[in-house]
């Protein structure tokens, strides 16, 4: 029989409000344990939760990006149970009635385009952290995270594979980090992502039984772990056995996943509406005031990349890969006010290469806008060669300067000095009579012999363009 | 006799320098230590209180004070009050000393008020006797065998038996007005929203309201305007200008118009309370009030209504005493699961684990639509049919409670008994209106009986003015108990 995989994901996108979504401790993340934990986190007895607008404004953000209806009007709900990490003995979220409703994102596999349905994206606070090392057999209560906000989006179930559960899941990280609400870290767990995972016979329209897949968190294990999972529901399946409703952990380390305790799920969270809440209410005025806020999108710009710089889709789609790379670039044509395809082979070559090797953010990156830029620029007035220009690169990578003062230094200054090249030339062939010999006899691959010989005796300055030009002249031909 | 005056003559007495708030907080010490028996307060700080006193008498020296500068008040112990213990008459936070103010506490410091003590109350404002305190009941001072009422019984007892002038009470189905009224002294609940709940341990979240017992409607007016305004912390606190409370309370009675809900004078309604209550109208007629006769239909469904939200609320609210990071946890468990379930098993009384069970089943899966959601239906129907009354007149009148006080015993054994002491009290909780009760009269016992005052959101200028003017005729709130 062939199976149809069925997979949606959550995604938890922490927040990157300065203070919690319900009272006024920091966000910031590496504090000491519980020094970021006020009287609301702690969930004394008489505190009160008040709401960050910045919050709302942030989960609009994220509606309007993906076409999502605002409702005007959500409800905060309480999901009651116990857990040592949750102070109050129940969570603040959505229940009901969610903030953003009815959006959807644009993915593309193997060439093909595909929409993928977001459900709904609710606001929530964050638990704080149980440490289970450390204590002797204890266990610690780390409560700086408590009442951190949270954005909860919800796909419909709409992926058919793993390979697009990847895909919408990278398209979605972009996202957050374009609009500038989430840091997308996924392993300081900003960015939390669980599957619904399940598998019915090809063809027909009834869900098959699914199992839920907590704890991935890189876009490598969310891969292997719905792949595992679908194998095995399939070998259930195809055994003759019915796949359990279940909660499943992903164990990256052995790369299998298996169920929690089944304790975990028999809770009946008991939802209600938090009656120290108000609805919270967005006003058309509150909407427009967050769309003007907008940032262009990643599809957008990669159109306009596409249109404006004459650029490839291909190359488009990495230099928009992050809002900061994609600004870098712009900012860097700008400067450098030289052919936009050379500036961007400059980034996506040997920019993105020595930022990779080093595990470094664009933002990090010890060779400025403008440094880049002046060196495009020497390139493009052909004062040194593209062969040079990649030792004044590295160069500039280990922090020797900008271009200009690399090329002075070391004197790299390209020779077009019709005169000078000519000199060269002369004496390269004049040294070389058996080679001129092979030339005259037609081996005219012998050419590129008498290039490299005058680079060489030029220390690679001599204008390539110009090398070739003369020697062709000074030859038979 | 300075421990017989009201916030008001003793608040004179200090700015005329007939003694200083030390010396008026040492005679209200020493009251509240010779009358011990009553077991009003659960925590007395003589040396907090004094050395606050000094403060206020210095800042009398510096011509500072305000009208509550130096007049000693005790605080029902679910207001936290930071570097005391603040217990909520439970087990649970027997131990638990808040690192912080509750947001009328904060008031009162700013004030200038001598926090003489916090006050005894039923187990997290659950109760309407004071029975279920973990420290005790409290003793009514009119007859030591009878309840106090509750759940402020503590407070209720202390103004009473005038071991503070004033105290602060909070109120979620009657909690200030039936202790005012089985102990006869005047007590306000205000609309919900207007005094802060930040640092009210919470019992049903939208229900819960502080406001003030005192000897009079005037005190009351005094505290309110301390108590009540807007507060950042409180979400469902309303932002709306604070009246001067004592400035409107000698307007005239004129046409005020008296809504009589058939429903309050029905059946269950002890004839004494009837009688007293009746008369107490006649004396608004004679003040030139007119009477309407009007209906809250849904009435008989408040006590239902309230017993599936308050304890769903409350079943949420009460899920942090869970031993973990404050308060109580059992001495000995085996694992997690069973530290919860002996540290509330041991931390809570019995009226508060049925509560609990209660309000969690109301909000189970399979459960929530025919509980929870049906009575937020009719919590909406209680509220329309105030709306509607409030077409036909100004206050509604009616008894605070179907009865006297009750003998300490009485009821412990039939919750619903107890439940329906609130009949008359619930209603205005489920519809967020300002309530009052004020001294109306005794029983063929000599115990106090209360008449309670309706008003219109926000109107508690209105209630506090009408109950005034009550007083101004009466004397039924001078009464102090034999023996005080």
């Amino acid at each position: 029989m062939k199976w149809e995989p069925v997979i949606g994901l959550e995604v938890h996108a922490q927040l990157l409000t300065k203070s919690k979504i319900f009272s006024a401790a920091s966000t910031r993340y590496g504090a000491a344990p519980n020094t970021q934990a006020c009287a609301v986190d702690i969930g004394l007895p008489g505190v009160l939760p008040v709401m960050n607008i910045e919050a709302a404004r942030m989960a609009v953000k994220l509606g309007l990006a993906i076409g999502a209806t605002i409702n005007r009007q959500s409800v905060f709900a309480r999901k009651n149970y116990f857990y040592p990490d949750l102070p109050k003995g129940y969570q603040i979220s959505q229940y009901e009635l969610p903030v953003v409703e009815q959006g959807h994102l644009t993915i593309e596999v193997d060439g093909r385009e595909k929409t993928v349905g977001i459900t709904r994206a609710h606001l929530e606070e964050d638990a704080g952290k149980s440490l289970h090392e450390d204590f002797h057999g204890m266990t610690g209560i780390d409560l700086n995270r408590a009442s951190t906000p949270l954005l909860e989006i919800v796909s419909e179930p709409d992926m058919r594979s793993a390979k697009e559960a990847v895909a919408y899941l990278k398209k979605l990280h972009e996202l957050v980090r374009y609009l500038e609400i989430c840091d997308g870290n996924m392993q300081e767990g900003s960015f939390r992502c669980d599957a619904n995972v399940s598998v019915r016979p090809k063809g027909r329209e009834q869900l098959g039984t699914r199992s839920e897949l907590k704890n991935i968190n890189s876009f490598k294990f969310i891969d292997k772990a719905i792949d595992y999972e679908i194998e095995r529901q399939i070998d259930v399946l195809e055994g003759g056995g019915k796949v359990v409703q279940e909660t499943r952990l992903y164990d990256a380390a052995k790369g299998v996943t298996r169920p929690m305790r089944s304790k975990e799920e028999a809770n009946d969270y008991r939802y209600f509406p938090d009656p120290d809440l108000p609805p919270l209410v967005l006003d058309d005025a509150f909407i427009e005031d967050v769309r003007k806020t907008l940032p262009e999108l990643p599809e957008a710009k990669r159109a306009r990349f596409v249109q404006d710089y004459g650029l490839s889709a291909y190359d488009a789609g990495v230099l928009t890969s992050t809002r900061e790379m994609a600004d870098y670039y712009e900012q860097a044509v700008e400067a450098a006010n030289a052919d936009p395809k050379l500036v961007a082979n400059w980034v996506i070559g040997d920019l993105s290469g020595y930022l990779n090797k080093e595990n470094k953010e664009i933002a990090d990156s010890p060779i400025t806008v403008e440094m880049l830029a002046g060196l495009i620029r020497r390139i493009a007035d052909k004062t040194i060669s593209g062969k040079i220009a990649k030792d004044v690169f590295d160069a500039m990578w280990n922090e020797q300067g900008d271009a200009d003062t690399i090329i002075e230094n070391k004197g790299l200054r390209q020779i077009t000095d019709e005169g000078a090249i000519e000199k060269l030339i002369d004496e390269v062939l004049a040294n070389s009579p058996t080679q001129v010999e092979q030339y005259k006899s037609g081996q005219e691959k012998v050419f590129g012999y008498f290039v490299g010989r005058v680079m060489k005796a030029s220390k690679g300055k001599a204008n390539p363009q110009q090398v070739n030009k003369i020697l062709k002249a000074k030859l038979p031909g | 006799m300075i421990h017989t005056k009201t916030v008001a003559e003793q608040s004179a007495a200090l700015r005329a320098g007939e003694l200083s708030s030390t010396e008026l907080t040492q005679a209200c010490l020493e009251r509240t230590e010779q009358h011990r028996e009553l077991n009003a307060f659960i925590t007395v700080d003589a040396e907090r209180a004094l050395a606050q006193a000094g403060v206020a008498d210095e800042r009398r020296t510096r011509g500072e004070a305000g009208p509550l500068t130096g007049v000693p008040i005790a605080q029902k112990d679910i207001f936290c009050t930071d570097g005391m213990l603040t217990t909520c008459g439970s087990r649970m936070l027997s131990n638990f000393t808040a690192p912080y103010d509750a947001t009328v506490i904060r008031k009162f410091n700013e004030a200038g008020a001598v926090l003489l003590g916090k006050t005894n109350m039923d187990e997290f404002a659950m109760g309407s006797s004071n029975e279920t305190s973990f420290f005790g009941p409290v003793k009514n001072p009119w007859q030591a065998d009878a309840v106090p009422g509750g759940s402020s019984g503590g407070s209720a007892a202390a103004v009473t038996a005038r071991l503070v002038p004033a105290a602060t009470g909070t109120d979620t189905g009657g909690s200030i007005r039936q202790p005012a009224a089985l102990c006869g002294i005047t007590g306000l609940k205000p609309t919900y929203g207007r005094v802060s709940r930040y640092g009210m341990t919470a019992f049903a979240s939208s229900l819960d309201q502080g406001g003030p017992m005192a000897q009079t409607a005037e005190d009351a007016a005094l505290l309110l305007g301390v108590m009540a305004g807007f507060d950042p912390r409180d979400s469902t606190s309303m932002d709306k200008p604070v009246p001067d409370y004592v400035q409107s309370l000698n307007h005239d009675l004129k046409g005020l118009r008296i809504g009589l809900p058939e429903e309050y004078f029905g059946e269950g309604l002890n004839a004494e309370v009837a009688t007293a209550v009746n008369a107490a109208i006649e004396v608004y007629r004679s003040l030139g009030a007119e009477v309407v006769r009007l209906s809250l239909p849904n009435s008989n469904l408040a006590v239902p209504c309230y017993y599936v939200l308050a304890p769903a609320e409350a079943s949420s609210n009460l899920s942090r005493y869970d031993g973990v990071r404050y308060g109580y946890r059992a001495p000995e468990y085996t694992d997690l699961t069973d530290m919860y379930e002996k540290t509330r098993a041991q931390g809570f009384g019995a009226e508060v684990k049925r509560r609990i069970m209660i309000g969690t089943y109301a909000l189970s899966a399979g459960y929530y639509d025919a509980y929870y959601l049906k009575a937020q239906k009719l919590r909406r129907l209680i509220a329309e049919d105030f709306r509607q009354a409030f077409e036909a007149c100004d206050v509604i009148m009616g008894p605070t409670s179907p009865s006297t006080a009750f003998r300490l015993g009485e009821m412990t054994d039939d919750p619903v008994s107890m439940y329906l002491n609130d009949i008359y009290t619930i209603p205005v909780n489920l519809a967020g209106l300002p309530g009052m009760s004020i001294p109306a009269g005794f029983d063929s016992k000599g115990l106090p009986i209360g008449l309670q005052l309706i008003g219109q959101y926000f109107d508690e200028a209105r209630l506090l003015n009408i109950a005034h003017r009550y007083q101004q005729v009466t004397d039924w709130h001078k009464r102090i108990p034999p023996g005080f």
